[in-house]
């Protein structure tokens, strides 16, 4: 019986829900600007990440490797993208 | 009437109604044969609907050799209007217009689906599989390029040429600058294509990492397929970002958003940051198939294995990534301080250092090699000098501060051509003597061809060196004319004459094709220059399926130890073959881009609903369709090998 109680789904769709509701909050509720993007960016992204590993089965398959190695090396390339972007355009600046 | 306005060209010539005349004409004309001599039928179902890759690869190959002539027309002149100061042949508005086609149909529908082409072609045949991951979506690819190029190329007979640079920087390209609508080809062309080959990208991860011949790990992999799985990462994390680019400016453009313009919280130099956060790794995107060619042609002509294989790869992992964080050395004058321009600098030289390493590996493989000087070497051996030259003075531009003076000046012309001609131009003219055989069943002619690399190699050479002077002297780019007193009349002429050289060189290779194909002998060996990697395991012309039975690999030159320590590498016995459909329906979806792109084009927007509603209705025929593919019979393959010239184990 335990095996065939799908829990690791099911906590999964309870905290994608969570994690929805909780972005819909900056919405209706009255945050500063940096707050209410503080939030959105953090739930966001636990979302996406929550998605990819127990819904879209990344990791499950021997694939795994290529898998998360593109994952992390999206993800390396977007900050440096993004740092990049502002220290150019924003702080770096004159 | 007032709705037909818009489709006028705003600044006319004579040429360009002379080229109307000859476009309709030669559009004319192809109708009429192709229904003269009853070939619509084969047209459709033995090329239009393919999802076979040799097929789609011949397909990119033929695009990219017209886009290689449309460019070409577009450089000579250019070269012409400068050769002599204070010439009229062209105005500055013409002038503005034939720089930024030039530039955007050699880089995006040249020289891109040139390395396409190959790829295409030649990864499913180096790692035994029988076609790419998702021929399908393969099919789709080649349309959306073909569709974005086209509508790309009659912006100058409908509408007018975008005239705001192959970097198209805002605010130029915006509204207020450029009010025809040739800037709105430009963003929506682009992004058509762009989608296509974001598509190539996924469809060859998955084809290298997935469809290898049992036996073939990555470390034992053919270094043109390590550079084409190098390649589509980058494709993969840089198209993206031209995507997002590209829509923000259409929206720009056609609805009246701000974000590239200079008032009300737009940011013009966003755009220049986003198109370089693309277009420095499009550089190498387009350089590192190159390298996997001369990785290929150098071992097999030099007759020794490549010198260095890790180094080789761990030299091109170490580009994938260096090469998204130089981008803003193409902007050190934009304004950011020294210490931005400092890291950046520091940054771009780093990533000479493994374009270095592989020098040295070529160079060492030649070493001692018994070297073979036919068609495809001599591009290679005429490619590393004159490539470095290109790198050197790439890294002298890295020198932010130097830059404030090499910038936008002639050096860095003569720089990028210096490294984009023998990279990109000569590895795929090597790149297509070599595979010839193999794609057609016949060599090209030697004589012919090796006078056409003479003359494309020492053109070069001609044609920009002497920018590298001028540049210094003061010369801009993208002027369309300079007094006589600047004294830059001589060097121009010089440039001249050597872009005179390549374009014959250009010719004496068309009529190769012809000659050989006319006179050629097609009684050839399936592997006529002795190489060494899997393609060549299969009969020339390549039967459908690739291989009868599926290679078994287990050394880095798996064919190279078949041939001569007698490894086998044929196991097993025919079995029936799984082979994917046929579909019209890609190319009938690029098609409706087309028309969506054009009305986007032209605001009309009645026909982009129709079009886009087109557009998801095939996306939605695709996802109910039910298409299993086909099987091909034992019989069929034993029939068609022995014809192809017996089993080949
Ligand atoms: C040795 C490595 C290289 C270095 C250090 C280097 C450095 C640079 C720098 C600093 C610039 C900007 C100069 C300026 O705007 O003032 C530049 C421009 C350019 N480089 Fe390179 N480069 C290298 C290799 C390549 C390669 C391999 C390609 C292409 C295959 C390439 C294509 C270009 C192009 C197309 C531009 C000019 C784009 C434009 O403004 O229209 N470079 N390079
Ligand atoms: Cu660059």
């Amino acid at each position: 019986m335990k095996e065939l109680f799908p829990r690791k789904q099911l906590l999964g769709f309870v905290s994608s829900l969570i994690l929805t509701i909780v972005a819909l909050l900056v919405y209706f509720l009255d945050f500063s600007f940096t707050v209410g993007l503080t939030i959105l960016l953090i739930t966001a992204f636990t979302q996406a990440a929550l998605q990819l590993v127990v819904f879209m089965h990344a990791g499950e398959t021997k694939d795994r490797g290529a898998i998360y190695t593109n994952i992390y090396y999206g993800i390396i390339i977007a900050l440096l993208t993004i740092f990049g972007s502002l220290l150019a355009l924003a702080w770096g600046y004159v | 009437m007032e709705f037909f306005e818009r489709f006028a060209i705003p600044h006319p010539s004579p040429a360009i109604y002379a080229s109307m005349v000859a476009i309709g004409l030669t559009v004319i004309a192809i109708i009429v044969g192709l229904t003269y001599f009853k070939k619509w039928g084969y047209l459709w179902r033995e090329w239009i609907t393919t999802v076979d890759h040799k097929r789609i690869g011949i397909m990119y190959l033929i695009s990219a050799l017209l886009m290689l002539f449309r460019g070409g027309v577009d450089a000579i002149m250019m070269r012409a209007q400068l050769a002599v100061p204070e010439n009229t042949l062209l105005d500055s508005q013409h002038y503005n217009e034939i720089f930024s086609t030039h530039g955007v149909v050699m880089i995006i529908f040249m020289a891109m689906p040139f390395i396409i082409a190959l790829m295409n072609y030649i990864v499913p045949l180096q790692i035994g599989a029988r076609d790419v991951a998702f021929p399908r979506l393969n099919a789709l690819s080649f349309w959306l390029f073909f569709m974005g190029a086209m509508l790309f190329n009659i912006s100058f007979v409908i509408g007018g040429s975008p005239d705001a640079g192959w970097t198209s920087y805002f605010p130029l390209a915006g509204n207020e600058f450029s009010k025809s609508v040739g800037t709105n080809y430009y963003m929506i062309a682009i992004q058509i294509a762009g989608l296509g080959t974001l598509m190539t990208g996924i469809n060859f991860i998955a084809t290298i990492l997935k469809m290898r011949a049992p036996g073939m790990t990555l470390m034992k992999m053919p270094m043109f397929t390590w550079s084409a799985l190098i390649t589509n990462i980058i494709i993969v994390f840089a198209f993206p970002v031209l995507t997002v680019a590209l829509a923000m400016g259409t929206m720009d453009r056609l609805f009246a958003t701000h974000f590239f313009t200079t008032g009300n919280g737009g940011m013009d130099m966003l755009w220049a940051n986003l198109f370089w956060v693309w277009g420095h790794p499009e550089v190498y995107i387009l350089i590192l198939p190159a390298f996997g060619v001369y990785s290929e042609v150098i071992p097999t002509f030099a007759r020794r294995n490549l010198y260095g294989y890790r180094s080789m790869v761990w030299s091109m992992v170490i580009i994938c990534l260096l090469s998204f964080l130089v981008w803003v050395h193409h902007f050190f004058t934009m304004g950011q301080g020294a210490l931005v321009n400092s890291i950046f600098s520091i940054t771009t030289m780093a990533i000479a250092v493994p374009t270095g390493i592989k020098i040295f590996n070529w160079l060492f493989t030649l070493w001692k090699g018994k070297i073979r000087i036919t068609t495809p070497m001599l591009y290679s051996l005429l490619f590393i000098p004159i490539f470095t030259i290109g790198g050197v003075t790439g890294v002298m531009l890295a020198m932010s501060a130097a830059d404030y003076q090499y910038h936008n000046t002639m050096f860095l012309v003569a720089h990028f051509h210096l490294v984009i001609i023998p990279g990109v131009v000569f590895a795929m003219l090597a790149g297509l003597t070599y595979w010839w055989p193999k794609m057609f069943g016949f060599m090209l002619n030697e004589r012919i061809g090796k006078w056409a690399a003479w003359l494309i190699g020492i053109g070069t050479c001609v044609a920009f060196f002497p920018m590298f002077i001028s540049g210094l002297d003061g010369q801009a780019r993208r002027m369309f004319t300079y007094s006589e007193a600047t004294g830059f009349g001589i060097w121009n002429m010089i440039a001249f004459f050597g872009a005179i050289m390549l374009a014959v060189g250009f010719v004496l290779i068309v009529y190769n094709i012809y000659y050989s194909t006319r006179y050629a002998s097609r009684d050839i060996p399936a592997d006529p220059w002795d190489a060494r990697s899997l393609e060549w395991a299969t009969h020339s012309p390549v039967p459908e399926y690739n291989f009868a039975i599926t290679p078994d690999v287990n050394s880095r030159d798996a064919f190279w130890n078949h041939k001569k320590n007698n490894q086998k590498l044929f196991k097993g016995d025919y079995q029936e073959i799984h082979m994917p459909n046929n579909s019209g329906v890609p190319f009938i979806m690029s098609a409706l881009f087309f028309v969506f792109g054009f009305a986007m084009v032209f605001s009309v927007w009645i026909l982009a609903i129709i079009s886009a509603i087109g557009i998801f209705a095939c996306m939605g025929h695709r996802s109910l369709e039910k298409d299993h593919g086909h099987h091909l019979s034992v019989d069929h393959i034993k029939e068609t090998e022995e014809k192809l010239g017996g089993a080949n184990s």
